[in-house]
């Protein structure tokens, strides 16, 4: 039995029966990234000694009586979570030896609950990005197609998740940079209503679209985690103050019978879309109508504004969130001529990469006296139809169905010049941010040339219930999550 | 809207960057590419219609006003590139 390979509940369940312990799982993991890390480099930091303490731990809490679903566990966690005391670097020069000292909410949570931390995953620098190639550090592969990206900006959490070198990660998703890569490596990723998880200790790229959630290789796995994450905290303001659903046990309950499946006609018309993507989808509601489901035609009018929208909202924030990075409290400091303001232009121009630098000067821009009305104000005003087109939608169905991407993983270097490109290519992914609703990702086909398609099912705000609950029921029903990646 | 070379180094210079030649070069060809799609914007219709900033909002996220532990000053300092006396050290700001 290949441990590295289990889902999360199946390994709770043998660490319960005593069958395994810990330890064994965390080492198996270990070995697991010392097999293939070399090919994927989907880790920034792999935290083994102190692994394998909190897995001796998990075994004690174990032995006696305490075996909670992720007791035992080992996550990764993508690089711009804080645990305290592991370097957190955001996959960012400017941040190369930053310690936090202080955990994460949602680290706090999953240490209460016992997980075991293997490392700190590699992502596009500040989540920004979508094929994890803006990293400072290294180029992560994607582990069905070394020669193509992950997807990103959780490129890492999921290529190590699709490629057994951690049993669930951590990703954060602004714009989709959970649940594309998800879909590129063919695993399940959720983001979860914004202000269901805490984004304390989360490095902040934009706050009002930012949102911490799990990436797993089974629905189960991805309620399991979710629901360990979750819960109000005061920390937060933006952190909602309502009860947390039974995730992890009502994820199997009820089934597709009488549901309705919305269908945006926008997203039927865009072009673009890769047939083998179009296919994919179209025989995923075939396959949910066969499981009682029912389709109908909705209608998001504004989708051709999303990606403009996007694109400026998120750099607006971007540029606000990252003047932090002046060289002064954390990170990395360029003294230059040893006058401040040249202090910080050298800081930020040496510790800063290419994409981020074009984010900061586009939202600085748009911020900037004179254009903050055309550009913010409209970009607010118009997140606001698009909010309303979804209210609207989901007044005549329970989910809405699309692609997660336009097209499976695309090739290494292939739209890293070409920015507008790389930002098209997120179109599907944007609007459940705009609008702060939950969407998830999971594996609904194989492309011809292997390489895995995503679907993506959205819901309501804060109904996480009916996404799981819908796509568990095509989980089983398909069993395309069973597929592996040969390394 | 196409941004000029100049534009781009007043808004670098206000972000606090500082940019090669090259790079303003490539900025400037990149950037108004974006602000080129982003202007579809300003055809739309948004009389009357309200901004949003964030999709679930709250407003008064009261708590109590109670005594905790902050974080030490140590803790607090352990990152930073310059520190001295308990306190972040900058280069010299006035005369």
């Amino acid at each position: 039995m290949d441990l590295h390979q289990l889902s999360i509940a199946a390994a709770h369940s043998l660490l319960k029966k005593k069958e395994i312990t810990a330890v064994e799982l965390t080492r198996a993991v270990l070995e697991r990234i010392d097999a293939v890390e070399e090919k994927v480099q989907a880790y920034l930091t792999v935290t083994d000694d102190s692994a394998l303490a909190q897995a001796a731990e998990a075994d004690r809490r174990i032995a006696g009586g305490d075996c909670g679903p992720l007791t035992g566990i080992p996550l990764g966690i993508k690089d711009l979570i804080c645990i305290e005391g592991v370097r957190t670097t955001c996959a960012s020069k400017i941040l190369e030896n930053y310690h936090p000292p202080y955990d994460a909410f949602v680290i706090r949570k999953l240490k209460q609950a016992g997980a075991v931390f293997v490392g700190k995953l590699n992502m596009d620098e500040f989540a920004m990005g979508s094929s994890t190639e803006n990293s400072g550090f290294k180029l992560t592969r994607n582990p069905w197609d070394l020669e193509r990206i992950p997807g990103g900006s959780s490129g890492g959490s999921a290529a190590a998740v699709a490629s057994g070198m951690c049993l669930g990660a951590l990703g954060s998703d602004t714009g989709g940079s959970i649940r594309q890569p998800a879909s590129h490596c063919g695993v399940v990723g959720m983001k979860p209503t914004y202000g269901r998880v805490s984004r304390f200790g989360l490095v902040a790229f934009a706050s009002s679209l930012d949102q911490i959630g799990p990436i797993t290789r089974s629905v189960t796995d991805c309620a399991q985690v979710l629901a360990a994450i979750c819960g109000h905290d005061p920390a937060d303001s933006t952190s909602v103050p309502m009860a947390v659903p039974d995730f992890e046990n009502s994820v199997r309950a009820g089934d597709l019978s009488g549901m309705t499946v919305g269908l945006p006609k926008e997203y039927q018309a865009m072009e673009g879309v890769d047939p083998e993507v179009a296919g994919a989808v179209e025989s995923a509601v075939q396959v949910m109508e066969n499981l009682g489901a029912r389709r109908v035609s909705v209608s998001l009018p504004n989708t051709e504004y999303v990606v403009a929208v996007y694109y400026v909202i998120a750099p607006s924030e971007a540029s606000s969130n990252l003047a932090r990075y002046d060289g002064v409290k954390y990170g990395f400091r360029d003294a230059g001529r040893n006058d401040l303001i040249d202090m910080y232009r050298n800081t930020r121009s040496k510790g800063f990469g290419a994409e981020v630098q074009r984010r900061i000067i586009i939202g600085t821009y748009c911020l900037s006296a004179g254009y903050y009305d055309a550009y913010y104000g409209k970009a607010m005003q118009v997140r606001t139809l698009i909010m309303e087109d979804f209210k609207k939608a989901f007044e005549s169905c329970d989910v809405i169905v699309a692609p997660t991407a336009p097209t499976p993983a695309f090739r290494i270097g292939e739209k890293i010049e070409d920015p507008l490109t790389m930002y098209l290519s997120d179109i599907f992914t944007l609007s459940a941010n705009l609008a702060g609703i939950p969407g998830i990702s999971i594996p609904c086909g194989f492309s011809s040339g292997g390489l895995p398609i995503g679907l993506q099912i959205l819901g309501k705000h804060f109904d996480e219930q009916t996404l799981l609950q819908t796509a568990y029921r095509f989980e089983q029903a398909t069993k395309f999550h069973t597929k592996r990646p040969r390394l | 809207m196409r941004i000029t070379k100049e534009q781009i180094l007043h808004v670098a210079h206000l972000a606090r960057l500082e940019l090669d030649e090259e790079a303003v070069e490539k900025f400037a060809g990149q950037i108004s590419t974006v602000l080129e799609y982003v202007d579809q914007l300003q055809g739309i219709d948004t009389e009357g219609v309200k901004p949003t900033s964030h999709a679930i909002s709250l407003t008064n996220a009261f708590r109590e006003d109670q005594q905790r532990d902050h974080l030490e000053t140590e803790k607090a300092l352990a990152n930073a590139p310059e520190k001295e006396d308990g306190s972040f050290v900058v280069p010299k700001v006035v005369g």
